[in-house]
């Protein structure tokens, strides 16, 4: 889905708040929520991709207002209703308040037939699809020619992991793209490289 | 109209207690878990892990070769740990024409059982928007200013391979043992948002 989460090159950011000495955790309650996402990972309640695409499906007003444990907080809350462990009434009877969870999940799909293999150096073009559920194209790859620089082992397929339809796993490609193809006119001059699934990719020709 | 503006949203706290509450519920024992996997984040995954094996890349040579070639078993040959769904580590190597940054942009992604859990900037919108897109800026805003010779190489994690970067070894290092070059590697040269320097004497 082209949601909020989809980030990279949207403009009318500021500054990066950094600082060399940032913690990850500030209070008490967000170490218990990167432990109890990842209990409900290991205890097989839901996947990492389930897990991400919760996250992405959250109102875009929450997601922007939110903080990185609140949302993670969200997604779990979200996935432990779907998955039926709990109502949204008793959630909410038990916080003693609202909670605010995730929008409902469009459809999956499996891999693309007749995907293609590729080798460091080949030519690529990002399939231009629009993809109703979870997908981990960034859309700012979309439909872009890169080149290959590196190949992973096979992982589960995202677009189908998340959703809980069959797929075979597969591989990841690491693609070089210029910043000048990416934004023509409209970018510092640099190479991202981004991981993409297989399916996501044809040869250029 | 939003939920979130109500004034009857319960206080984080709240839910996180609901949440555990449900998975307490199951016989998970989220009270338990919680001390284990917090423990594990504040004492296993730490960046000294990573400046470790930077360290060691910087001093030996056929290890660095090994790491470059096959990250994973490079580092789970020292001993550390990378969860089952990181089935591949990247190094990306800087040089003195080359400097590789990493980021997440649909989300917060790191090797984190070897970098430490990523820095709060790293997960905020503005980092994730911008560093592909205006990686020299936003460097520059971060106190690191590339000479314009230098080729900037950003990498998006948006599976599950995972990236650190291998920093330059800072001049006025020679001789130095692994221990002491591990104690001046820093999660942000590992992220590649800063450069190592020299030493002061």
């Amino acid at each position: 889905m082209d949601g909020i989460h989809d980030l990279g090159g949207r403009q009318g950011f500021g500054r990066v708040r950094h600082s060399p000495t940032a913690a990850a955790f500030h209070d008490a309650w967000e170490k218990r929520v990167n432990a109890l996402y990842s209990l409900a990972v290991k205890s097989g309640i839901f996947n990492m991709d389930e897990y991400r695409h919760a996250i992405e499906r959250m109102e875009p007003r929450h997601y922007v207002a939110a903080s990185y444990y609140e949302r993670s907080l969200t997604s779990l809350a979200s996935l432990l209703v779907e998955k039926g462990l709990v109502t949204r009434d008793e959630l909410e009877r038990r916080a003693d308040g609202g909670f605010p969870l995730a929008s409902p999940s469009a459809p999956g799909r499996s891999n693309l037939a007749g995907r293609e293999r590729f080798r460091v150096g080949d030519a690529v073009v990002v399939r231009a699809e629009h993809v109703p559920g979870h997908v981990r194209m960034p859309a700012y790859i979309r439909g872009k020619r890169g080149v290959v620089v590196g190949e992973s082992p096979v992982y589960p397929f995202p677009d189908a992991h998340a959703h809980g339809v069959a797929a075979d796993d597969e591989p990841t490609y690491d693609v070089r793209f210029s910043t000048a193809e990416l934004w023509p006119n409209g970018a510092d001059a640099a190479f991202v490289h981004v991981a993409v699934f297989q399916s996501y990719l044809q040869r250029a020709r | 109209m939003s939920a979130i503006s109500k004034p009857s949203v319960a206080p984080i706290e709240r839910r996180v207690d609901a949440v555990e509450s449900v998975l307490a519920d199951r016989g998970l024992e989220p009270a338990r878990f919680v001390v284990e996997a917090t423990l594990a984040a504040e004492e296993r995954w730490v960046p000294e892990n990573g400046a470790r094996i930077v360290a060691k890349a910087w001093t030996d040579p056929a290890f660095r070769q090994r790491l470059l070639a096959d990250g994973k078993s490079a580092v789970v040959e020292l001993g550390y740990e990378m969860p089952r769904h990181h089935r591949h580590l990247v190094v990306l190597e800087d040089t003195p024409t080359v400097h590789n940054v990493i980021c997440c942009t649909l989300c917060s992604c790191t090797a984190f059982t070897i970098i430490g859990l990523p820095p709060d900037w790293y997960k905020d919108l503005e980092y994730r928007a911008r560093v592909v897109r205006e990686s020299r800026t936003v460097l520059k805003e971060m106190g690191l200013e590339l000479p314009p010779e230098v080729e900037i190489r950003v990498w998006d994690t948006t599976a599950d391979t995972r990236y650190i970067v291998l920093p330059l070894r800072p001049p006025g290092t020679e001789g130095w043992s692994e221990e002491r070059l591990a104690s001046i590697v820093t999660k942000d040269s590992m992220i590649g948002v800063a450069r190592i320097p020299p030493p002061h004497a």
